[in-house]
């Protein structure tokens, strides 16, 4: 059991005893540690201003990963080498990013241009061949710029980050990850902080549950892109947390003939790599879901764990067949993931009961899958409607179909009458499937919202089915959509 | 120090045939403070020790109503907090309006929207202002609410009088026309979104003196906003404002409370105080850009040649005046874009309502003007089954056709047909015509549009008195250059700008020239760095102090060292007599300052020409006038309403550039901006009146992913300004938000492919939802 946490920054090890449960990495950088390169833009993870490096070691490799400072816990960085946009040119010289950026005139106000360019570092080190405009615009679009329209901005990434790494950080890789082989002990973390308030930050289930039991009422905090708000926009006061992040056993992936099981703490960006190459349209849900930020945080787990009526990997679950493991003290339970939605705001999960594990099943010989996400602005943005098909065919015939949808009800949901409807539809006859897209009337009364009305919402559900069906019959996706096309090959850079 | 004005005859007066600093696209100034962290905005300058935190509180779900009374002790009980303050605490005038005197700094016994800051919490940090803020009560009698442009008209809510333009018989040309149209559409507002929230720090000083560092388009109006606020003489008041993180209109007025707010705690408590709203606070708080609804009507002949025009702008103000009267007259004079209407009537109509009040925004009530001009060309083409840009050029102002609504001549109509030939040729518009049309008879479900919009900006405030400006300029006996001048930095490279400018017309290199914070201690009594204005004002202000301080020092050398003034030149930081002898600047300084010459000048500009009587609708609002067109292509999913811009086009008229990468910086920057404005970026009220969209999950400006890759921006070939401004550029900050009409036509456009000579119901932003609703309206038949 350690007291404290440790970190990496500048090549130095900082370690610090007295961290709030709720103090941010934003609020330490600028605040105590009074480096203000770093900047707040909104306090919610949705501008990109406040992006930090987080290195980590992952499978053994030294990796750069973008963070949203704002809403990270400081206690989250434990064992990791923070960078922030000071630690780029402290020799004197401009990285290469920031050469570039000053090259094509790529900052104007200049406000989000170290969030933009922090961003850009971990991208800077990823092996990226053949990296194009797209990709650098997805990897950018939770970085909000107002001034440059963000074209100098892709330039200067283009320029530079094509090629293998070459800076100090690279230079110093070998001695980074021998020092943070050194801080990741593998101990559990308790600092206790004033009155009865304390920071755990647990290293295996065992230890969670066990906490857990403990403290009933204590918060969990997975990637906090959410619980962030609670503490930044709610002002809630948490005075007990229990952070995820270091639980080795709740990140893992297991892959096997039948499916793959994926650990509650595995983030949206490890669960992209693995889901998309069982369907292109799971990797552009996931590319579209958050930022890359956010996918960098943000956990499957935690997804599903929060009970959002708009979380964007419920619903594709649920068409996949998922079923997630819970864990209350020593005792673990399996339900299909749909079951665990019962209404707005109610889980079935007990007190003190943690999810640990999804299980999502292969999609079979005959299963086709498709999955959409309507939203007002594509990327980074909440859904309006989230909707995932799972059909299973005999010739062109539905013989079974999976249909789950977000943003239509107080849950994530399957559309029931819906598939009762398709079955015996023919993908090739468009009137066979009329009922079924009539069918989800009975199904769904969606909200009115400041997203969308409850009109668009359900008539935009059922251009989604009828958009799926056209594709599974044989619709060429650049004659259905506007983007996401499944044709596109498929890259791993989000 | 002497204050003179100069000619512009004079000003103009270039070095001459040398190769100079502007005109060349020099990185901004701050380019590599920007990109490493170093450049300093209001919330990283070091608190001095003992420093407050601020937050404004608000109740939470009042609308309009009656202040009954404020339960302030669970807020006053959270560890930290020293103080609440409510109107009741102000030593002066509650007021931080821009002139009407109707923006009270905290809300004394009414809330008239929701968001209004009824009390400010004191606390030794930010946090726990913010948390003490959140649990202030106030409970409020509700009183009845109008919201919408809809609502005030159904109550007659005018918050300014109507105004209007009129020629000619217009209603019954109209009628007598062989075509006519009618057509009503709304247009959202837009939230400003600067990276950089709202921020002000107070520093008290004795006497009651207090200075303030604020993010802030013009110190002058948050230094006088707080000396009323403190009841104090304005020269007790120092702003400062180095640089904003973004500002667009958003930090013109709306700057003032927070500055004041800061001010008012520091002087009650003689510690320093910070003001710096969190984002949710900021969108809530702070106004927005008008949203319109616009009925129009027209006559046309066969060839889509207008006869008579009649437009009728009603837009949603809010609760106070704020700079309303401007931008709604800025929309009338934007309401002909850049055609001839040769009979009509602009009419316009200012409401009131129980929101927060709309403000300043980079186009200032043009941008809803010249929708509503392409909208019109766009519904005139539909109905005669004409491609739109042939209905453009037929109404282009042109030889004798020429003279606005308001009774300016548009002078140079040629440019802007050129220009528009031009991007029409380099885009290849006629055969993309053709493509689009080939790809929406194979497509069933995807549709793609094109278009192609001019843009006709005026350049100077209508407010004719505001076209002035002030700048201080030293030189120090190293040869080293002080500048200083009324402008503000707020990204767009206006000091970057002005110091090219300062290095040319004192002879130094650009490493010479200090750029220093605008400081109303140093230049007294400026206009807001808005209206595009800021590099021809400031510029040519700095040009004139220069041409001063040269003056001085040329005529010493002439006698000091007896030769002829005039063949004395300063260049790259050297003085040249006759083409022969050389000395450094410095040299020159020191030998200047031994003669007891002075080397510091104070440069007064205004601009000349302009004159516009806003009662009598005489004279000539505006300097000159910015061109620019663009050509954009979309593509329209009609079974949800998704789209994507596949390709943008643009050619812009800068007049000669003093800084082309900043220039194009502006016009990119504008049209992903005003791209921004027409699509993804909706402003959502509850019912009750409550605003929705208060932050950047539920806001969507445009990100990367919505820029297209085929995003084309080139600078006009210009002559130069044939007005005589600083380098004879032309001014570039607002104009280029208006090139992007050309995707919500070419959307328009996509939609209208479904049935052609039906009329899309399109509002702006067109949503994903209000696109799908125009399909599925034009799907039914129904057409406006």
């Amino acid at each position: 059991m350690r007291h404290n946490i440790r970190f990496l920054w500048s090549g130095q090890v900082i370690e610090l005893k007295d961290v709030g449960p709720t103090e941010t990495l934003l609020d330490y950088i600028r605040l105590r540690a009074r480096q203000t390169g770093t900047k707040e833009g909104c306090g919610e993870g949705d501008c990109g201003a406040c992006t930090v490096a987080l290195g980590r070691l992952r499978d053994g490799q030294l990796v750069y990963e973008p963070v949203n400072s704002c809403i990270l816990l400081l206690a989250q960085i434990d064992g990791c080498e923070l960078v922030t946009i000071e630690d780029l040119s402290r020799d004197g010289t401009l990285h290469p990013i920031q050469k570039a950026f000053v090259d094509v005139h790529a900052s104007q106000c200049g406000f989000c241009t170290p969030g933009f360019i922090m961003n850009l570092f971990t991208l800077y080190h990823r092996d990226t061949p053949g990296l194009d405009h797209q990709d650098v615009a997805t990897w950018l679009a939770g970085n909000l710029c107002r001034c440059t329209g963000y074209r100098p901005i892709v330039e200067a990434a283009l320029e530079t980050c094509r090629d293998a790494a070459n800076d100090a950080f690279s230079a110093r890789a070998s001695k980074t990850i021998a020092a943070l082989e050194d801080l990741n002990d593998g101990d559990d973390i308790f600092i206790r902080s004033k009155d009865t308030g304390f920071t755990v930050s647990p290293s295996t289930i065992a230890s969670l549950c066990a906490v857990y039991l403990q403290h009933p009422d204590a918060t969990l905090v997975s990637g906090a892109t959410d619980v962030g708000l609670w503490i930044t926009k709610h002002m809630k006061e948490l005075p007990k947390v229990i952070l995820l992040n270091r639980i080795a056993d709740m990140q893992e992936i297991k892959e096997s003939p039948i499916g793959t099981h994926i650990g509650a703490g595995v983030t949206f960006a490890q669960a992209a790599t693995v889901l998309a190459k069982q369907d292109p349209d799971l990797g552009e849900v996931l590319r579209r879901l958050g930022s890359v930020q956010v996918r960098a945080s943000g956990t499957i787990g935690g997804n599903i764990a929060n009970g959002s009526p708009i979380g964007d990997s419920p619903p594709l679950l649920i068409a996949l067949g998922a079923r997630i493991t819970l864990r209350l003290g020593r005792v673990e339970r399996e339900l299909p993931l749909e079951d665990f939605f019962i209404d707005y705001g109610k889980q079935d999960i007990a007190e003190s009961e943690v999810l640990t594990g999804i299980f999502v099943p292969r999609l079979d010989a005959n299963q086709v899958f498709r999955a959409y996400k309507v939203s007002k602005r594509f990327d980074q943005d909440i859904s309006a409607v989230m909707a995932a098909f799972r059909f299973s065919l005999v010739k062109d015939r539905v013989v079974d179909a999976r249909i789950a949808y977000g943003g239509m009800a107080g849950t994530p949901k399957r559309a029931a009458h819906c598939e009762t409807a398709l079955i015996g539809a023919s993908i090739s006859n468009e009137t066979s499937w009329q009922s079924a897209v009539t069918a989800l009337e009975s199904d769904f009364t969606p909200l009115t919202d400041m997203r969308a009305s409850n009109t668009y919402r359900m008539d935009v559900a059922k251009a989604l089915l009828t958009k799926a069906l056209l594709e599974v019959g044989g619709s060429t996706t650049t004659q259905t959509r506007v983007t996401g096309h499944r044709e596109r090959e498929v890259r791993d850079v989000a | 120090m002497l204050h003179k004005t100069h000619s512009t005859q004079e000003a103009m007066a270039l070095t001459g045939g040398r190769e100079t600093v502007s005109g060349k696209a020099l990185p901004h100034d701050s380019a590599v403070k920007h990109v490493s962290g170093h450049a300093t905005y209001v919330d990283d300058v070091r608190e001095p020790e003992g420093t407050l935190h601020l937050a404004p509180a608000f109740a939470r779900n009042c609308v309009h109503g009656r202040i009954l009374s404020l339960d302030l002790d669970a807020a006053l009980a959270v560890p930290g907090v020293l103080d609440i303050l409510t109107a009741k605490d102000i030593p002066g005038i509650n007021d931080c309006s821009p002139s009407m005197g109707d923006d009270p700094v905290l809300a004394d016994e009414i809330i008239h929207f929701h968001g209004q800051v009824v009390c400010l919490v004191l606390a030794e940090t930010r946090e726990a202002a913010r948390r003490a803020a959140s649990r202030v009560s106030i409970e409020v009698e509700d009183l009845p609410a109008a919201l919408t442009v809809d609502d005030a008209l159904a109550n007659n809510a005018s918050l300014l009088p109507d105004y209007q333009f009129e020629r000619g018989d217009p209603s019954a040309t109209i009628k007598a026309s062989a075509h006519q149209v009618e057509s009503r559409f709304y247009i959202g507002g837009q939230e400003h979104f600067y990276l950089e929230g709202q921020v002000a720090m107070a520093l008290p000083g004795e006497d009651g003196d207090m200075t303030v560092l604020s993010s802030t388009q013009h110190p002058s109006e948050v230094q006088h906003s707080v000396a009323k606020v403190l009841n104090t003489i304005e020269a007790a008041i120092t702003v400062e404002v180095r640089r904003m993180g973004g500002a667009f209109g958003g930090k013109e007025s709306q700057a003032n409370q927070w500055a004041a707010l800061a001010a008012l705690a520091a002087h009650k408590t003689g510690r320093p105080c910070k003001l710096r709203l969190d984002r949710d606070d900021d969108m809530i708080m702070t106004g927005k850009r008008h949203d319109f609804r616009v009925d129009l009507a027209a006559g046309f002949d066969e060839n889509g040649k207008l006869t008579a025009t009649e437009l009728q702008f009603a837009s949603r103000c809010g609760y106070s005046a704020d700079l309303s009267l401007g931008i709604n007259d800025r929309t009338m004079f934007h309401a002909d874009n850049c055609y001839y209407y040769p009979q009509t009537t602009i009419r316009s109509k200012r409401l009131r309502t129980n929101t927060v009040s709309n403000t300043a925004f980079r186009g200032f009530g043009g941008p809803q003007g010249m929708l509503a001009a392409e909208r019109l060309m766009d519904t005139v083409a539909i109905t005669l089954g004409k491609d739109p840009l042939d209905v453009r050029y037929a109404n282009l102002y042109s030889a004798g056709r020429d003279l606005t609504p308001y009774g300016m001549v548009v002078e140079e109509h040629a440019l802007l047909k050129d220009l528009m030939e031009t991007l029409e040729a380099d885009c290849a518009y006629r055969t993309r015509r053709e493509e689009v049309a080939a790809f929406n008879g194979e497509n069933r479900f995807l549709k793609k549009g094109l278009a192609l919009t001019p843009v006709k900006f005026g350049i100077s405030f209508t407010l004719t008195h505001l076209n002035q400006a002030g700048a201080l300029v030293h030189l120090y006996r190293d040869g080293s250059v002080h500048l200083n001048h009324g402008g503000t930095e707020m990204g767009q490279g206006l000091y970057q700008k002005v110091a090219q400018i300062a290095a040319d017309e004192m002879g130094v290199s650009l490493d010479k020239v200090k750029i220093t914070a605008a400081n109303t201690s140093k230049v007294p009594n400026t206009s807001p760095t808005a209206a595009s204005s800021g590099t021809d004002l400031n510029g040519m202000a700095v040009v004139l102090a220069c041409r001063e301080i040269k003056g001085r020092m040329l005529a010493f050398a002439a006698r000091h060292y007896d030769v002829v003034e005039t063949e004395i030149h300063l260049e790259d930081n050297r003085v040249y007599f006759e083409g022969q002898n050389s000395m450094s600047v410095a040299d020159l300084a020191r030998a200047a300052y031994s003669g007891r010459v002075s080397l510091s000048a104070a440069g007064y500009y205004a601009t000349p020409k302009i004159n516009w009587e806003r009662e009598t609708q005489k004279g000539r609002p505006f300097f000159y006038f910015a061109y620019g067109a663009a050509c954009a292509e979309v593509t329209v999913d009609t079974l949800t309403g998704e789209n994507r811009v596949d390709r943008v086009d643009v050619i812009h008229d800068v007049g000669r550039s003093i800084n082309p990468a900043i220039d194009i910086g502006q016009i990119e920057g504008g049209f992903v901006q005003g791209m921004g404005w027409l699509t993804t970026e909706e402003l959502c009220w509850d019912k009750q009146g409550r605003f929705r969209t208060h932050a950047p999950s539920t806001y969507k400006i445009p990100t990367a992913t919505d820029v297209p890759e085929a995003f084309h921006v080139k600078l006009y070939e210009s002559k130069g300004n044939p007005e005589e401004t600083v380098f004879n550029s032309k001014a570039v900050g607002e104009p280029p938000l208006m090139l992007p009409i050309s995707v919500h036509c070419a959307i328009n456009d996509a939609i209208s492919s479904l049935k052609p000579g039906f009329i899309p119901r399109l509002n702006a932003p067109a949503t994903p939802e209000a696109i799908l609703s125009a399909v599925h309206e034009i799907r039914r038949g129904v057409g406006s």
